[in-house]
């Protein structure tokens, strides 16, 4: 594996231009005055109740999520380029998920192979031919990058249901303020407090009809589920309703909120909840958590979901590998923000290639998620590896392959002192009917520990806060 | 009760409340001043949390012209200087000093707050602190009038002595979110240009933070940040317990309630019903057409003019 | 053949719910081999009918009883008159490319065992309408007409095969599967049996063979269905053409059909199904 592109010490061990400061502050403090700040930022969070619940651990305790409080630096002309990229490929996602459930050019036109779409788990038929509000699918996209160099981004990955973190974002921007004004004195960091005003005003744009004040509110699935703290933390942000399925009925194709003033029609609802529980007339029939004819309500324009239903089919990271070409196709531009170079194992001479150099790949599922069921061939050892032939073997078209890339590192607060650990970043792109809204940075996660190159935080990574310098 | 327990609890209030504004004012600005120029971050901040605090004499006669003031000599100045009669330490010298002479007109846990706070004071270093010391400072501060609201609601017998007290609170709290309108008012004008750019975003939301009233200002327009929405929650909205309006309504009551246990009213319960009819019967709107500045300035004499009553009608 | 079908449908709530919203599939198209002449959808609660067509084309109405409810009746009646096309399907509305029906779903996921008996099956792969003809036998002589209500939960294909019988919707699975592992797309149909004056409901398949188009399969009577059957909605499977879907409750379902010389002979179909609390 090659060397890591450092960010703040470049390759060479050079302190790159906007990390100066930082390197000359993190020089002058102390290392106990570091860990006693850290300690005091992890009491923070547990005063606030930032906290998750992992999924599979018995008797899952909240938890956590580690908080570094070295803060990531990208430069204003960085930034620049990552936003246009990122416009870019949210505008594309838009356009073929629009494509998927109307006329179905892109299939017609032999970009995107049909069963890709049609054998998608994530392919909604009851979207098909459906009008949504404004046209627009996916209002709130998290797209992952990943750097190797000093110019060198990458999409890793297309998040266009329901991505989470950004509670961690901004709450990591408020712990360093209290924490560091000192730090931030030092430097002009963009601003991301801003970021629910725009959730609101986006959100509102989107409501089905004009005219009248449109109420919104937020759908979780409850406190159980491990992202109920940022739900609740963006109902309370955004000054709306959160409600669960059961607050919530349709009558005559409409969707109700159940209020102590009587029923009150909803128009948006920004739903934290997967497609398959939405409507347990529609969808999965033991669904609990849903709303019995939501989606009645949504297919009579009613009410706007967001995201829409059936987004799923444009992320997994099958339809990934067709991003470049799909940008080219909807928008005739040449992406400004490349894919990771990708093998799809259902293709006979990429699985062949897969096969013969498993141990220097990356191996993922298809529709997984959240760091499980994957293969890095550099940390694994030769049974680990054996075992994961075999899964490939039975189930290619479930796979695909990626270089093992040298992800970037930024200087990490750990046990010893600061130490470079590997990092990626979690910027949150949110569509309205009037314009795309994008506050600088976004979420950065780290794996802390030495080497690994698992950012998720169910794999115990933790995050940064992330600026954006305007000079 | 004595005039003079009257005064002195009135006051304390006052000199709690200002401090607590203050405290707000200072970490409002601090925050305005890491932000980038190009999202609404400005030059001289420093010079505006000096007006909003209302100590601008003062000031310029020890430091010299606003347009040049530093954030080490505003924070000294608004924090601990001896010199400025209403730093925040001297708020809470000046609170104490009051708190003693009338020690049997409040509660042991008023007192308590009040005493605490002043030996805690002089744990704080008596040079510039560093901007986390600072930080540490502020939100002792903060901290200090919470529970010392706290306390009064909870212990203090409701007669006149908590009316007086609870008077000398509001009367301070409509000044410290008039003058903040006062120095602000020209980024809440519909003429400005880029109405709606990030950059008065962060203009608007720090109005809004140095109230406390950023969350609340979504739950109560479910919109996005608006300038005319944040002069309305300021000014008239009744729900936001540091909006003109709201503070009116509980002065009039307060002044009402001592009124009508001494049988008697005058001046000042006069003054603070034509007041509190000004601030129900007009809508932004109304305020907008005919000059939100003006509206402000008059409101802020008009207020200063209710202070004088009620200490000519009772505290003298 | 001239058929009156009078399909009633009674869900009851105890304890009371404290609304019901629910999805009726229960209004025919027409197409080569049918022709509605008159259709009557009627509910015995104070409520509104919004006529919807899902994502397959299907005539739905959803609704919502406000509650408390204890029980409520939807019964749809019409009169179809319906001809022979030796089971090829035309002139029906199509929404998705054959293609489409290559997806599997939960109802008929094809587990190993599935595949196992899929792959017995292939035995000529150049002959697709050989091929279903020869599963159908396979279905027909492996799974038992169990010839029970066609609504609620049909057994999965895996299910299904190992039971060794099922109803009309789990044998309809079992075939869909099988076909779709053997790369034939294939759909489930819902609609009723009507033979003698007497009629019930019924699920079976279609499939798709190119140079013909869609051909309908009714593996549990082993035939391409004729002017008896009356097609109603088409689907993944059978909760995708469910004649209702609403949430919790008992359901009982009736069929008569008749003709104007005849008097109607009722077959009550009854059955329950409780799919958890309100």
């Amino acid at each position: 594996m090659p060397h890591a592109f450092d960010e703040m010490s470049s390759t060479d061990g050079a302190i790159r231009p906007a990390y100066e400061t930082l390197k000359q502050w993190l020089a002058s403090v102390p290392q106990d005055v570091l860990d006693h700040r850290r300690k005091e930022a992890e009491f923070i969070f547990r005063r606030i109740g930032i906290t998750f619940a992992v999924y599979g651990e018995q008797n899952a305790q909240e938890r956590l999520i580690p908080f570094d409080i070295v803060p990531r630096i990208l430069t204003k002309e960085e930034w620049a380029r990552l936003s246009k990229g990122l416009e870019q490929r949210v505008k594309a996602l838009n356009l073929y998920i629009r494509d998927v459930y109307s006329k179905r050019d892109i299939l017609k036109a032999g970009v995107v192979p049909e069963e890709l779409v049609y054998q998608n788990p994530a392919f909604r038929p009851e979207m098909n031919g459906q009008r949504v509000p404004h046209d627009l699918y996916v209002h709130i996209a998290g797209i992952d990058i990943v750097r190797t160099g000093p110019d060198n981004f990458y999409v890793l990955e297309d998040n266009a249901r329901t991505p989470s973190g950004v509670s961690y974002m901004l709450e990591n921007r408020e712990i360093m303020l209290r924490l560091f004004p000192e730090l931030f004195s030092m430097h002009k960091v963009a601003p991301v407090e801003n970021y629910a005003d725009d959730l609101l005003a986006t959100l509102r744009s989107l409501s089905p009809h004009g005219g009248h004040e449109p109420n919104v509110a937020i759908l979780t699935p409850g406190i159980y589920n491990s992202a109920y703290y940022e739900h609740s933390f963006l109902a309370d942000k955004l000054g709306v309703d959160l409600v669960e399925g059961r607050d919530l009925f349709v009558k005559d194709e409409t969707v109700y909120m159940r209020t102590t003033e009587g029923p009150k029609r909803v128009d948006v609802i920004y739903r934290r909840l997967d497609d398959d529980f939405l409507d347990p007339l529609a969808f999965r029939r033991d669904s609990v958590l849903g709303v019995p004819g939501l989606m009645s309500a949504y297919q009579a324009g009613n009410v706007t979901l967001t995201n829409a239903v059936g987004t799923g089919v444009a992320d997994d990271k099958a339809v990934y590998s067709y991003m470049p070409d799909i940008i080219r196709f909807y928008l005739s531009e040449e992406p400004l923000l490349p894919n990771v170079p990708t093998w799809r194992c259902r293709e006979p001479d990429h699985l062949k290639y897969v096969l013969d150099h498993l141990p220097e790949l990356v191996v993922k599922e298809v529709h997984g998620s959240g760091g499980y069921g994957m293969l890095v061939g550099p940390a694994a050892d030769r049974a680990q590896i054996e075992k994961f032939r075999d899964k490939l073997k039975a189930d290619p078209a479930n796979f695909i392959a990626q270089p093992t890339l040298a992800l970037s590192t930024c200087p990490t607060l750990v046990e010893k002192g600061i130490a470079p650990r590997h990092v990626d970043l979690r910027p949150f792109i949110l569509s309205g009917s009037d314009k795309v809204r994008i506050v600088p940075g976004g979420l950065t996660r780290v794996a802390m520990k030495e080497g690994s190159l698992v950012v998720n935080s169910s794999q115990g990574g933790g995050t940064k806060d992330t600026w954006v310098l305007d000079a | 009760m004595l005039s003079r327990t009257a005064d002195n609890l009135y006051w304390l209030t006052r000199y709690v409340e200002r401090a607590d504004c203050l405290a707000r004012i200072l970490d409002v600005s601090q925050r305005l001043a890491y932000t980038p120029v190009t999202y609404g971050g400005s030059t001289n901040e420093w010079g505006s949390a000096v007006l909003t605090a209302g100590c601008a004499e003062q000031f310029i006669e020890r430091y010299g012209p606003l347009e040049t003031a530093t954030e080490e000599h505003v924070v000294s100045f608004l924090a601990f200087e001896p010199e400025n009669p209403t730093s925040i330490r001297n708020c809470f010298e000046v609170a104490r000093t009051n708190a003693r002479s009338v020690r049997t007109a409040l509660t042991s846990e008023m007192w308590d707050v009040i005493n605490s706070a002043w030996i805690e004071l002089r744990n704080f270093p008596n040079r510039a602190l560093t901007r986390d010391e600072l930080a540490r400072f502020l939100a002792f501060v903060k901290e200090t009038s919470l529970r010392f609201d706290g306390a009064t609601f909870r212990t203090m017998l409701r007669n006149d002595g908590y009316w007086f007290a609870r008077s000398g609170a509001q009367l301070e709290r409509a000044d410290n979110t008039a003058r903040i309108l006062d120095v602000k008012y020209h980024v809440l004008l519909p003429e400005k240009e880029h109405i709606g750019g990030p950059l008065d975003y962060f203009q608007w939301a720090s109005i809004l933070r140095s109230v406390s009233a950023l969350t609340a200002f979504h739950w109560v327009y479910r919109d996005s940040v608006k300038p005319w929405l944040v002069a309305d929650l300021l000014i008239l909205n009744r729900q936001m317990p540091r909006s003109l309006a709201a503070c009116y309504d509980s002065l009039a009551r307060n002044l009402d309630d001592i009124a009508s246990a001494y049988g008697r009213q005058g001046p000042s319960q006069r003054l603070a019903r034509s007041m509190l009819a000004r601030l129900s019967n007009r809508s932004i709107e109304d305020i907008f057409q005919a000059g939100l500045h003006e509206f402000i300035s008059e409101f802020i004499s008009d207020n200063n003019k209710l202070g004088a009553e009620i200490t000519e009608q009772y505290l003298t | 053949m001239r058929v009156r079908i009078r399909h009633e449908i009674t869900q009851t709530f105890e304890p009371a719910a404290r609304n019901a919203s629910a999805i009726v599939r229960l209004t025919p198209r027409g197409h080569e081999g049918q022709y509605v002449q008159r259709w009557t959808l009627d509910i015995d609660s104070d409520t509104r009918f919004h006529p919807q067509e899902d994502a397959f084309g299907n005539l739905c109405h959803a609704f919502t009883v406000d509650g408390p409810v204890t029980s409520f009746t939807i019964a749809a009646e019409g009169e179809m008159e319906t001809q022979d096309t030796t089971g090829i399907v035309r002139g029906t509305v199509e929404r998705f490319p054959p293609s489409l029906y290559l997806r599997q779903t939960d109802l008929t996921h094809p587990s190993e065992r599935v595949q196992a008996f899929a792959r017995e099956v292939r035995a000529q792969p150049d002959d697709p309408l050989a091929f279903l003809h020869a599963l159908m036998e396979r279905v027909h002589g492996d799974v038992a007409d169990a010839d029970g209500p066609a609504m609620g939960d049909p057994l999965t294909a895996e299910d299904a095969l190992e039971k060794g019988a099922a109803c009309s919707g789990g044998i309809a699975h079992l075939f869909t599967a099988a076909a779709r592992i053997s790369g034939v797309p294939a759909r489930h149909i819902s609609g009723y049996l009507a033979v003698d004056g007497e009629a019930a409901a019924r699920h079976w398949a279609e499939a798709h063979v190119p140079s013909i188009g869609w051909v309908a399969f009714d593996c549990g009577r082993n035939l391409c269905p004729t002017e008896d059957y009356v097609r109603l909605a088409v689907g993944l499977d059978a909760v995708g053409v469910a004649s209702l879907r609403g949430i919790g409750g008992d359901t009982r379902e009736q069929v008569v059909a008749f003709d104007g010389r005849n008097p109607p002979k009722p077959q009550a179909k009854s059955q329950s199904q409780t799919q958890g609390q309100n």
